[in-house]
């Protein structure tokens, strides 16, 4: 299991993310929601420890007990790809454009384990069949000759060939065209029943996550401001934003502005765009349970359950 | 974001070359003697009362030599970068704005210019041409101006698309209003900057020339020539060779450090 | 591949013929008739009819392109006249004295490969910190440096006080430490910087990320995939250098005694020997302009994206 407790991700600018707590259990996925511009991705990267230069991060990770602080750099090396791997955003990019799949595939694999290469290609070439791609083809290409949606599953195959305990999906479908899309999330799915992996799926597409995640976490401006089961979430969402987002099913994009601002004064999050707010609001609520693994950060709702409409 | 280092820097190196270029134009007046006096039963003498920085092999002044031969070097370097510029500005603009098969015929000359190296190409003219300064001056402008026309050129290709280019000509505005008014104080700021970063390489030409004894012709003095003179005795004397390098490598590097903060300040794109 | 490469060289056609034009034009310049110039610096007495003979046998009572016409055969015969000074053929003295400015180039060229890669790598990964900081001071200052008086300092600290190494002229081994590294200080100094400007933004591609992702080894990721990509832009760059050193040879040349190409043309346009002069400059240009063509198609070998454009599989 890997619980991350208070995690704060601060850049030189401004706070990212703040007390985000949650848990990644293997066989689960734990969906992790929010417009672009709310840290989501920060939270993912600072599981393995990779944020851009100038960022840092503050709070308790853990693997299995083991607190990711104390990885030696040669152990985080390991822990990357091997305990956790991540499915990143744009697939067109992630790869390196002069050298072909092959020695893409070949060099994660090698990294990780003592095979040679003749054995390493084997374990590729099925780890590619297993997603449906033409193996020997795919590996002789280069990634610009690749569309979008064999990329992401070239990485999922890479992925999947090195066995890890837990993945990390970031936006996995938002560079792809719908069809292919449905596709991906299938095969998520496919991979979490089959392997038993512990999955975060990232992305701001609430519709995306309702497919596969077993809890969503909700996230504004850096806040978790909502975390249930997902039939819980459906249900009876709490949070405003929580709800608008349910009732709206499409991510929409965010202004910057508010982002730097509010994260860094003690206000609720959601102040400046909550419709039901008011001047109590200015003050940060902290996340309360309200119902059993249900927990909101929202004031209106700590105060007291008939006050606020947003409560009902 | 201007930083105070960025801020300090640039002041620095500005504050140096400003105390360059006074000594070199006041150098007829801090000179304690005549540069090209000869005087053979002085030669290579040590530092004295009367010579600060000794003698050289014809018995003449070694810091009058070097003031003066200072002067030389950042005169010639200057007169140099404005003939240039002159030139290359109009012809830049010119060839960018016209386009079509004037810009065609440009481009055609600037790569069989550019086929050569630049520091042999101003050998070569100086050679053909016969060693003297104005030989010297006419070289260095015939390699020089290729690369700043073109550069011009590019930099007026992507100006003429511009919102307000396009407004003026929609307005009927003559070309060369146009030009004038339109073209030249957008790119004037980058032009200035690659003039200072270059203006050290044009120095650093001018003394090898020199040194090799096609540049400035004796007696006048110049830096690199002076390293040249000083050859037979530099075992003896190393001082002679020492001090006219020292002076053009802080000239140099002050120029290249001034062009580069003036770069980033005014953040214009780095050419190569 | 080698559709690239046919390209490549069609379009150098015409920049070969530019050159070549160029090189006529410069004798051209020469102030004065270039008869009587021969006349005085082989001793001859001038007299009319002399004058007159000359001017027939050199082709000069022709019109200008003529004159290129029947240059530019002969120099597609390897002819390429008569020295003025030493009444040898030109195309002797210039083979003689090529081969040891192209060894040195040689040398000064491997010698800044070597040395900036590692430092210039290193300090982009180190970046800030105090190797960086005195890595770029160097590379600041030897930009600066003027070629003769490294020289000479180099010949002072080395030979006269340390009695360390040879100055003068060429011979074993050890005569190209000195001449070679005057030639490269000034370009160690540029390449380190490129490519450490070119490492530093390798490092923030989202490619490096992926592959940290993965759990790569740094070294890896360093040499095998930052390095190639790097690697692109400054070679572009040190393809032109190398052109430009030869350039540079003729101070370092002259400095040391080396008996190079250098040398030659100084001599000769000391000596106004005409003929010398343009076949030098000829074959110099030659040489800068192969290598930038060898250049680009080396770039196309690393970045299959300049060679492969137009292939793809959907």
């Amino acid at each position: 299991m890997i619980e991350v407790q208070q995690l704060t991700i601060k850049t030189k600018e401004a706070t990212v993310v703040r007390d985000a707590s949650f848990q990644l259990t293997q066989g689960k996925v734990l969906g992790l929601v929010g417009e672009s511009g709310s840290g989501k991705t920060m939270t993912a990267m600072a599981l393995v420890d990779l944020l851009p230069e100038g960022v840092t991060w503050s709070g308790y990770i853990s693997y299995h007990g083991k607190e990711l602080k104390t990885f030696s750099k040669e152990e985080l090396r390991r822990l990357r790809g091997e305990q956790i791997a991540i499915i990143m955003q744009r697939p067109m990019i992630a790869f390196n454009p002069v050298r072909t799949i092959e020695r893409h595939f070949i060099e994660t694999i090698r990294a990780h384990q003592a095979v040679t290469k003749r054995q390493a290609k084997a374990i590729a070439v099925a780890n590619l069949e297993k997603m449906g791609l033409p193996p020997l083809q795919i590996l002789s290409q280069y990634p610009f000759q690749l569309s979008g949606g064999m990329l992401q599953r070239i990485m999922m195959a890479m992925t999947l060939a090195l066995e890890p305990a837990y993945i990390i999906a970031d936006e996995p479908t938002t560079a792809l065209d719908t069809t292919n899309q449905l596709t991906v999330l299938k095969e998520l799915k496919a991979i979490v029943e089959q392997t038993n992996v512990g999955m975060l799926l990232v992305s701001h597409d609430l519709a995306v996550i309702q497919y596969i995640a077993d809890e969503i976490a909700v996230m504004y401006n850096g806040f978790i401001v909502e975390q249930a089961p997902l039939t819980s979430l459906i249900k009876s969402a709490k949070h405003p934003y929580t709800k608008r987002l349910l009732q709206a099913e499409i991510g929409r994009e965010n202004s910057q502005k508010i982002v730097n601002n509010i994260v860094q004064h003690d206000s609720c999050p959601y102040f400046a765009a909550c419709p039901f707010a008011q001047v109590s609001c200015q003050s940060l609520p902290p996340l309360l349970e309200v119902a059993p693994h249900h927990q909101v950060r929202c004031i209106q709702i700590e105060r007291s359950k008939s006050v606020c409409p947003s409560s009902k | 974001m201007k930083t105070f280092r960025q801020h300090s820097i640039l002041i620095f190196s500005a504050t140096v070359l400003v105390l360059f270029t006074a000594v070199a134009i006041f150098a007829p007046f801090i000179a304690p003697n005549d540069p090209n006096y000869v005087d053979l039963t002085q030669k290579l003498q040590p530092s004295s009362k009367d010579y600060p920085l000794g003698t050289d092999h014809l018995g003449r002044c070694q810091l009058s030599r070097l003031l003066f031969g200072a002067r030389t070097s950042l005169s010639t370097a200057f007169i140099v970068m404005s003939i240039t510029f002159c030139i290359s500005v109009p012809i830049g603009i010119f060839a960018g704005y016209m386009g079509g098969i004037v810009d065609t015929w440009f481009i055609r000359i600037c790569d069989m210019l550019m086929a050569f190296p630049s520091f042999l190409l101003s050998l070569a003219f100086v050679g053909m041409l016969g060693p003297s300064y104005g030989h010297l001056i006419l070289a260095m402008v015939c390699v020089q101006w290729v690369f700043y026309a073109r550069f011009i050129r590019g930099m007026v290709l992507s100006v003429k698309e511009r919102s307000f280019v396009m407004a003026a000509r929609i307005c009927g505005t003559s070309p060369f209003k146009i030009a004038i008014k339109h073209i030249v104080p957008t790119i004037l700021a980058s032009v200035i900057v690659l003039l200072f970063m270059d203006i050290g390489g044009v120095i650093l030409s001018i003394s090898g020339l020199s040194f090799l004894g096609l540049g400035v012709q004796p007696p006048y003095a110049e830096l690199g020539m002076m390293i040249n003179d000083s050859k037979p005795y530099f075992r003896s004397h190393p001082m002679l060779m020492m001090y006219p390098g020292l002076i053009i490598f802080l000239v140099v590097i002050s120029f290249n450090v001034f062009g580069e903060s003036l770069r980033q300040w005014l953040q214009v794109e780095r050419r190569l | 591949m080698i559709r690239f490469i046919y390209k490549r060289l069609l379009g150098a056609i015409p920049s070969i013929f530019g050159l070549s034009i160029i090189t006529f034009l410069l004798i051209q310049l020469i102030p004065g008739n270039p008869v009587l110039t021969y006349l005085r610096v082989s001793n001859i007495q001038a007299s009319e009819e002399i004058v007159q003979a000359l001017r027939v046998e050199m082709g000069l009572d022709q019109p200008l392109i003529t004159q290129y016409l029947q240059w530019l055969t002969n120099v597609l015969h390897f002819d390429f006249g008569t020295s003025f000074i030493s009444k040898r053929s030109v195309l002797d003295e210039m083979v003689l004295h090529f081969l040891p400015t192209l060894q040195l180039t040689t040398v000064a060229f491997l010698l800044i490969i070597v040395c900036s890669i590692p430092l210039g790598v290193t300090s982009a990964l180190h970046k800030g910190k105090w190797f960086d900081r005195l890595t770029q001071l160097f590379a600041f200052s030897s930009v600066s440096l003027p070629t003769f008086w490294l020289g000479f300092l180099l010949i002072y600290f080395f030979s006269v006080q340390l009695d360390l190494l040879p100055v003068l002229g060429k011979g074993s081994v050890v005569h190209f430490v000195l001449p070679a590294t005057t030639l490269a200080i000034g370009y160690i100094g540029t390449y380190l910087r490129l490519i450490r400007a070119s490492t530093i933004e390798v490092l923030e591609e989202p490619f490096v990320l992926y592959a940290q992702a993965r759990g790569l080894k740094e070294r890896t990721i360093v040499w095998r995939h930052i390095l190639k990509k790097a690697a692109s832009p400054t070679l572009t760059g040190l393809g032109m250098s190398f052109g430009n050193m030869l350039g540079g040879t003729i101070i370092v040349e002259n400095i040391f005694a080396w008996p190079g190409m250098g040398q030659l043309l100084v001599e000769s346009i000391v000596n106004q020997d005409y003929p010398m002069i343009q076949a030098c400059v000829l074959l110099l240009g030659i040489v800068f302009f192969l290598t930038n063509l060898i250049v680009d198609i080396l770039c196309g070998w690393l970045d299959p994206r300049i060679r492969l454009a137009g292939d793809r599989i959907k």
